[in-house]
């Protein structure tokens, strides 16, 4: 039923295609009717950004240098931001399958569109079971639209099974957070990494990830510090660090293990910290005794020597930085490989105190407040538990519910695909979220997606996946609605209203709520405002470890961000976690740490090869990532024109060792196959990756997707995917592939 | 309305992460909308990751001005050398052959050259250019030298620079490594090798193909 229209036809009359400033936006000097501060709508950064705005477009921008994070500076992906609104592939209107339309969907008036979607909705639960229905959510909604899916799921669809695209991205960090420290946020402002003496990144290409922290590591190296980059490719600001670490991919942990095994041996430790602040060390050291330099190096693939140096610098600094991000975290050990980080920044002492920092480095717009408030399939508002009673009671208080109405735990994004496979889940929901780009093995995703019997989209381009709704609402751009985010360092920041949706399209708030009122279940889903819907989850949260009670959106903007925890009206936000005397909810006052005895808790590190190790059949490893022009799936991106010309396709980047033993030179056609999929891209040849791995960025869709190959290997805890592992074989390909002469760039 | 005195340009290519957002946010200043003045190149991509930004250095003497026949670039008295004016300019291209550089530009289209003119309608009020207001290394940094000296004790900012028999000096300004030259030598630069630190992955692992 929900099988996709033909690629090429849907191409030309939904894109993606490129679009370039013109008109109003290529004049000099207009003068514009307002400039709106608010933020980039893409990572985790959340830039502020000031958009200019005439007759209800955007038609440029201006750095807002008053913003504390980032003081003007963008991204190219930031800069280009504003050529989203006004494009030519912009839905305006609500879709309806249609295999005789162009394209595959004819316009249909909204409501009754929305009246189809809410029928089968109720047939299907009615038919199957409320669970049956499942809905697929996004870490690029404000925190108030996240919150209201949430509540939508539970309250008004009653089903257990929602579950969002952060499923992806920030789950072993949040997990792994949650069992050392008891609390999931960066623990530190970014403010502490410019006078650290030692930053250690693993895993982060952040200039091109999380471009704008650049700034502060190159700050702090100009203060003094010493860089440590971990890291299978030398990537940008690996260039000049002073220490290169080249990790074989998926071999973090042990590498970690290691460096603890040398702190203990050499006694590079904080006896004093350890012991009133943390438990569980002994446990941990007599795991790692047997992670000696030889066997790290051995695993890891990093020199002996880089092993020994690094743990000296780090070992005998007086103040750090440790930062991660999806390098670690996108294994199915991803969890393990957060707790050997946090592992050997506890065993520093390094952290609640100015300087001494440890963050992850979250990817989406609100990669961090989209993971607190209830629209994870294990979670209710305020980063509560959905299988703890008083939290259950809390929340359907709040949502003036019986607490056994509200559903238990669902499944993960990726099983909710596998239910749908077979046939377990009937009906979707998707906004914010195009898995059938984002998801590993989407060729499996894809033939899943067909067997829906029904499938409601909310979208403002029709993304790849959204090609197999039967139904597709027009939602908001950004720059369309106002509301929350919290940003990488757990700063709650305010998004503003810039312009009106165009045409038929409304804000997605609205359109939830619709479907809610269509279905005969508006309860609880009748707000008039994002105000109203963040007064609500701010009562929502109180008490909760993510309390955001006494933020308001005018706190927001007098103090330019407000750091949750922010329990009340006259409390200024928690910039830094963990100092020493801080209070929390769940110690009381015993510590710092959010354990009932206050003290954070070392892990024991488990080391296990990836799932897919390489092999005879299949000896190279594949690992993914980003590019900086790009983001995400590219449903917005793949649509800039300038940000497409500045890295038009996937290259599979390859060490010359690689390519000479393939006969491949650079800019040459190559198939890499999994056991999964194949895929064949142009090669480049660059020394500054491991000969033994290659590279594929994954923001393409279709035949140029490197999710054919990926791996759906999950971690145990915390569900995310193995992205950066995989085994492939590769070969230079006899033709160019059958796209390169039907395709666009940004097209797959 | 002219550029401050003591506000100065100052580019350290130690810091490029090469993500163009120079690049992409220079066509967006009003004095040169849609048309992009940045020249970052990737030095040797196969062997590195190093990129390096190229923005008009607004020579005290500039050569470009020197060569055109027609008279077209002006150096403003704040030392800002203006792209070429649109009556003038014959689309000769001697300047954009003349720059050291390699700065200006020649729009066949426009039948005009056009080059970096630091954001004269941001930088003649008071503002930053656009370039190093969104650099997010800061390899672009806009500021007074009292700025640039708190901020990175450990270099030192240089604007002489040698091309062959010729001396240029210039309103911007490269970081450079705290031992100072006298001038930067551009010529012998080119011919030299690659300096510093050099990090080689050929040595690691086994042949991916064979396992062995």
């Amino acid at each position: 039923m929900a099988q996709g229209p033909d690629t090429l036809k849907v191409n030309e009359r939904f894109g993606p295609h490129r679009g370039y400033a013109s008109g109003t936006r290529l004049a000099s000097n207009i003068e514009p009717d307002r400039v709106v501060n608010t933020h980039c709508c893409f990572c985790g950064q959340q830039c502020g950004i000031q958009l200019k705005v005439k007759d209800n477009e955007v038609v440029g921008f201006e750095p807002w240098y008053e913003f504390p994070f980032n003081r003007g500076m963008l991204c190219p992906k930031g800069v280009k931001r504003y050529l989203q609104g006004s494009h030519p592939d912009r839905l305006l209107h609500a879709l309806q399958r249609d295999p005789a339309a162009p394209g595959g969907f004819r316009a249909t008036e909204y409501d009754a569109a929305v009246r189809v979607a809410a029928d089968a909705i109720a047939r299907i639960q009615t038919e199957h079971g409320n669970d049956a229905f499942a809905v697929l959510t996004g870490a690029s909604l404000t925190t108030e639209k996240a919150y209201l899916m949430g509540k939508f799921a539970r309250v008004c669809l009653r089903t257990a099974n929602i579950d969002y695209n952060g499923r992806l991205c920030m789950v072993s960090a949040a997990a792994g957070n949650k069992l050392a420290f008891g609390i999931d946020r960066a623990a530190n402002p970014w403010s502490d990494i410019l006078k650290a003496e030692v930053i250690w990144i693993s895993g982060a290409n952040v200039a091109e990830c999380a471009p704008i922290t650049t700034e502060y590591v190159w700050q702090a190296r100009d203060n003094g510090a010493r860089i440590i980059v971990v890291d299978p490719r030398i990537t940008p600001m690996a260039r000049t660090c002073d220490l290169f670490l080249p990790v074989k991919p998926g071999r973090d942990v042990a590498l970690f293990n290691g460096i603890l095994q040398l702190m203990i041996e050499h006694d590079w430790l904080d006896h004093d910290f350890i012991e009133k602040h943390t438990a569980g060390f002994e446990k941990l050291a007599e795991h790692v005794s047997t992670w000696t330099p030889a066997r790290t190096s051995r695993i890891s693939g990093v020199p002996e020597k880089s092993i020994r140096q690094a743990a000296e610098w780090w070992g005998q600094a007086k103040t750090s930085f440790l930062m991660h991000a999806r390098g670690i975290e996108h294994h199915s050990h991803g969890v393990q490989n957060v707790l050997g980080a946090i592992n050997i920044v506890l065993a520093s002492g390094r952290i609640g105190r100015e300087n001494c920092g440890y963050a992850t480095i979250t990817g989406q717009g609100n990669g961090q407040g989209g993971r607190e408030h209830g629209q994870k399939c294990d979670q209710l508002p305020g980063a509560r538990d959905i299988a703890n009673p008083e939290h259950r009671a809390h929340i359907a208080q709040v949502w003036g519910v019986e607490p056994d109405d509200l559903p238990g735990r669902g499944v993960d994004a990726y099983e909710i695909i596998r239910k749908i496979d077979r046939g377990e889940i009937r009906g979707l929901l998707s906004i914010c979220f195009n898995p059938i780009v984002s998801l590993p093995d989407n060729n499996f995703v894809r033939r899943a997606l067909e067997k829906l019997d029904f499938f409601v989209s909310i979208d403002f381009f029709l993304n790849e996946t959204a090609r197999h709704a039967d139904i597709v609402l027009p939602g908001s751009l950004h720059e369309e609605d106002e509301g929350t985010v919290t940003q990488t360092e757990g700063r709650v920041i305010k998004i503003n209203k810039a312009i009106d949706c165009p045409g038929e399209a409304r804000q997605d708030w609205r359109i939830i709520q619709d479907i809610a009122a269509a279905l005969g279940r508006p309860h609880g889903l009748a707000f008039s405002s994002p105000r109203e819907i963040f007064d609500e989850l701010r009562v929502a949260s109180r008490g909760g470890v993510a309390d955001y009670s006494g933020i308001t959106y005018e706190k927001i903007e007098k103090q330019y961000g407000v750091f949750w925890p922010c329990p009340s009206d006259d409390h200024p936000g928690t910039p830094r976690l963990f100092e020493p005397g801080a209070w929390n909810p769940i110690a009381t006052g015993a510590g710092p740490f959010y354990f009932p005895d206050g003290r954070a808790r070392f892990n024991v590190a488990e080391y296990t090869p990836p799932t897919e190790d390489v092999d005879q059949e299949y000896p190279v490893i594949l690992t993914t990532g980003r590019v900086v022009s790009q983001f995400l799936s590219g449903t917005q991106t793949r649509r800039i024109g300038p940000l497409v010309d500045q890295y038009p396709e996937p290259r599979i980047e390859m060490h010359p060792q690689l390519a000479e033993s393939l006969g491949v030179q650079d800019g040459d056609w190559v198939t890499a196959e999994s056991r999964r999929g194949d895929c064949t891209l142009r090669a480049m040849v660059v020394t500054t990756i491991r000969p033994d791995t290659v590279f594929i960025p994954y923001h393409w869709p279709g035949r140029k997707s490197a999710n054919q190959l990926t791996i759906s290997a999950q971690d145990p805890i915390s569900k995310i995917p193995e992205y950066k592992v995989c085994a492939v074989r590769l070969r230079k390909a006899e033709h160019a592939p059958e796209y390169a002469e039907q395709l666009e760039p940004q097209q797959g | 309305m002219a550029v401050p005195e003591n506000m100065d340009f100052f580019i350290d290519p130690s810091r490029c992460i090469g993500c163009q957002a120079c690049v992409q946010a220079c066509g967006e200043c009003d004095t040169h909308k849609g048309h992009s003045m940045i020249h970052l190149e990737y030095v040797d991509r196969a062997q590195s990751t190093q990129t390096a930004p190229v923005i008009c250095m607004h020579c005290h003497s500039p050569t470009c001005a020197e060569v055109c026949p027609a008279d077209a670039i002006k150096r403003s008295a704040d030392g800002v050398v203006q792209s070429a004016r649109k009556p003038h300019c014959i689309a000769c291209s001697n300047c954009v052959l003349a720059c050291p550089f390699g700065v200006p530009k020649m729009k066949v289209e426009l039948e005009l050259m056009m080059k970096c003119d630091m954001c004269y309608d941001r930088t003649s009020v008071g503002k930053k250019p656009m370039c190093a207001s969104v650099c997010p290394s800061q390899a672009l940094f806009f500021g007074t030298h009292e700025e640039i000296e708190a901020l990175r004790p450990q270099a030192q900012s240089i604007n002489r620079f040698r091309f062959g028999e010729q001396v240029v000096t210039t309103r911007v300004h490269m970081m450079v490594p705290e031992s100072r030259p006298e001038y930067v030598d551009v010529t012998a630069a080119m011919e030299a090798g690659p300096t510093g630190r050099r990090i080689a992955l050929s040595v690691i692992g086994t042949s991916p193909r064979t396992g062995e």
